[in-house]
């Protein structure tokens, strides 16, 4: 190896140091935030490495009586937006890719383009009419806003690509449309449903700008509570921090077990929610 | 379909070539439709009707024609809103361009651990912005923060960051370009995956040294990319919620109140929900007169560049 390379390696692994380090030492000191006493969130210079761990900042988070309803809230509301979006997003996206129906997407890049708070207004009316404030049924219903685009986006992309011979030779020998597209063209699919879903769950579970409208004291989302925690509760760092890792520890989990599904996604469609 | 033309024959006979038309789709696309009119177009309908009518919670609602759209240009705290975003919206448009230019460059390099660390580097795109939002409030405070810390550690005085009127925008911006570079890193990424690798060989041939290969070879062919990284970059920017309200709900003041700021005030604390659908209507239309604009610009400088290369 020549000394020109073995410059080259140093000043790329350089680069890559450079570039990484904000995100790296973002999340260390997340960490470190949550896993001090006061007396070392409160010191200065700052401490990185503390001597003693205060695992109790956890314990304290999980322990406080209302985050497990609020855990529960996060689970209904993605849970409940990412299965009827994929439900609904999956055909549709067939349909749309097969009709080669393009211009229905313009509904999707508006859908893409609106902010978000211009549905609260109308469909909070909506809620207030219907009685359903006070219930988890508004958030699941306006977080469809966010999955139902994001999974009809990706499935016209991925029903583009797979072959249409296969679905032609079973009309031919008598399948019907319902089941060439569930035995022929969903199996074929299944890596555009797990981005889709992914991507859905990720987007859905960091929502916050529905559920500080819509959300009571009982209906919070984790994201809600955790901005509570900042304005009302907490004054203390430790908690704090603590419980903003445990909102958003799932999401970079996935990111970095699913992150080729994640960027093969937004690559494609370069989606976001709100 | 089928249906109709079994039970009525005079209709089988004047198009026999109907059996033969495979059953259509649209079974597929309903049930996605009645979502998307009843959770997108509806409430689209709605908030143009009640811009149009005096809607207030708890009192009762007149149509007052264009009314609150007179009211906006005469709003001193709308008209502030619309500098604060576009200030905003720049800022983070450029910067994110810039530095995921440069880290897709890096990243299209091969090296040992290269998918686990663009995992990395996309966790702050991926994380719950109000989870983040909250850390960086913690480092942005004045007396205990990090950041000040690592100012002094280059010798440089402490900042106000988000607690200064003067300060607050650019200190947003750095969480949002924290935040988004890497969206505009995967889109780079994307389009320098499609880059031939001939040009560099002659050009590395003639002698051009590493930036003259990027200033003439990569940065051309990369710019369609660019420009979709920018467009969507500036729908996002333009439309930043979590991050402001997080950490300075517009403060302080309204040192940090953008157009969609303001838009939560008006509706959900003054519930005025007649002018705040008008500030909707009025902000969505400026988003798409902004990408509009963009496109145009685009078209133009692909006149140029033909003009150029003939």
């Amino acid at each position: 190896m020549s000394l020109r390379q073995i410059l080259g390696k140093i000043g790329l692994w350089f680069a890559v140091f450079v570039i990484v380090s904000p995100a790296i030492l973002f999340f260390l000191w997340m960490a470190s935030l949550s896993l001090k006493f006061e007396v070392d969130n409160a010191a200065y210079p700052p401490v990185f490495f503390p001597e003693r761990i205060a695992w109790k900042n956890y314990a304290d988070v999980l322990a406080s009586n209302r985050f497990l309803t609020y855990f529960v809230n996060s689970l209904i509301v993605t849970g409940s937006a990412t299965g009827l979006a994929m439900l609904v997003g999956v055909p549709a996206g067939y349909g749309i890719a097969r009709m080669a129906a393009h211009k229905s997407a313009i509904v999707i890049l508006i859908a893409r383009i609106t902010p978000g708070l211009s549905y609260l207004i109308p469909l909070f009316l909506m809620f207030q009419w219907l009685g359903l404030l006070g219930t988890l049924v508004p958030q699941i219903i306006i977080h469809l806003v966010v999955t139902v685009p994001i999974v009809i986006w990706i499935m016209i992309g991925y029903f583009e690509t797979t072959p249409l011979e296969l679905e032609e030779a079973a009309l031919i020998d008598g399948a019907t449309r319902w089941q060439v597209f569930r035995h022929v063209a969903l199996p074929i699919a299944r890596p555009g449903l797990a981005v889709a879903f992914i991507l859905a769950v990720i987007f859905s579970w960091n929502n916050f700008v529905f559920g500080i409208v819509l959300a009571g004291r009982e209906t919070r989302t984790l994201p809600v509570a955790v901005y509570n925690m900042i304005s009302f509760d907490q004054l203390s760092w430790g908690p704090l921090a603590a419980a903003a890792l445990i909102v958003t520890f799932p999401v970079l989990l996935l990111t970095v077990l699913a992150q080729r599904q994640i960027v093969a996604g937004l690559t494609a469609g370069a989606v976001k929610g709100g | 379909m089928s249906g109709v033309t079994q039970t009525t024959p005079a209709a089988a006979e004047a198009a026999p070539e109907r059996e033969w038309r495979p059953p259509s789709y649209w079974p597929f696309v309903v049930p996605a439709l009645v979502v998307v009119l009843a959770v997108i177009v509806f409430p689209w309908l709605f908030t143009i009707w009640m811009s149009l009518n005096q809607w207030k919670v708890g009192s009762p609602t007149t149509f007052v024609g264009l009314a609150n759209y007179v009211r906006l240009p005469n709003d001193p705290r709308f008209v502030e809103a619309v500098g604060h975003t576009i200030l905003y919206t720049a800022l983070s448009v450029l910067l994110p361009l810039i530095l995921g230019t440069f880290a897709a460059v890096v990243f299209h390099a091969k090296f040992p651990g290269r998918g686990f660390l663009r995992g990395v580097f996309i966790m702050p795109m991926m994380a719950t912005p109000v989870a983040i939002a909250l850390v960086w409030t913690m480092m942005f405070h004045p007396q205990l923060g990090v950041l000040n810390y690592l100012l002094s550690l280059v010798g440089l005085p402490p900042q106000l960051w988000v607690f200064h009127p003067g300060t607050v925008i650019p200190s947003l911006v750095l969480v949002e370009t924290w935040q988004w570079t890497p969206l505009v890193m995967l889109i780079v990424l994307g389009g320098l995956a499609a880059i031939p690798t001939e040009p560099y060989e002659s050009a590395q041939i003639d002698g051009a040294g590493v930036w003259q290969m990027f200033r003439y070879i990569t940065l051309p062919l990369i710019t369609p990319f660019l420009f979709i990284a920018g467009m969507i970059r500036m729908i996002d920017a333009v439309k930043s919620f979590d991050i402001i309200f997080a950490i300075t709900q517009g403060g302080p003041g309204s040192a940090s109140e953008t157009i969609n700021l303001y838009l939560y005030s008006v509706a959900f604390i003054y519930y005025d929900l007649g002018y705040g659908s008008a500030i909707a209507v009025v902000f969505f239309l400026l988003i798409v007169a902004m990408a509009a604009m963009m496109l145009h610009m685009r078209q133009r400088t692909l006149w140029t560049e033909i003009g150029g290369g003939a």
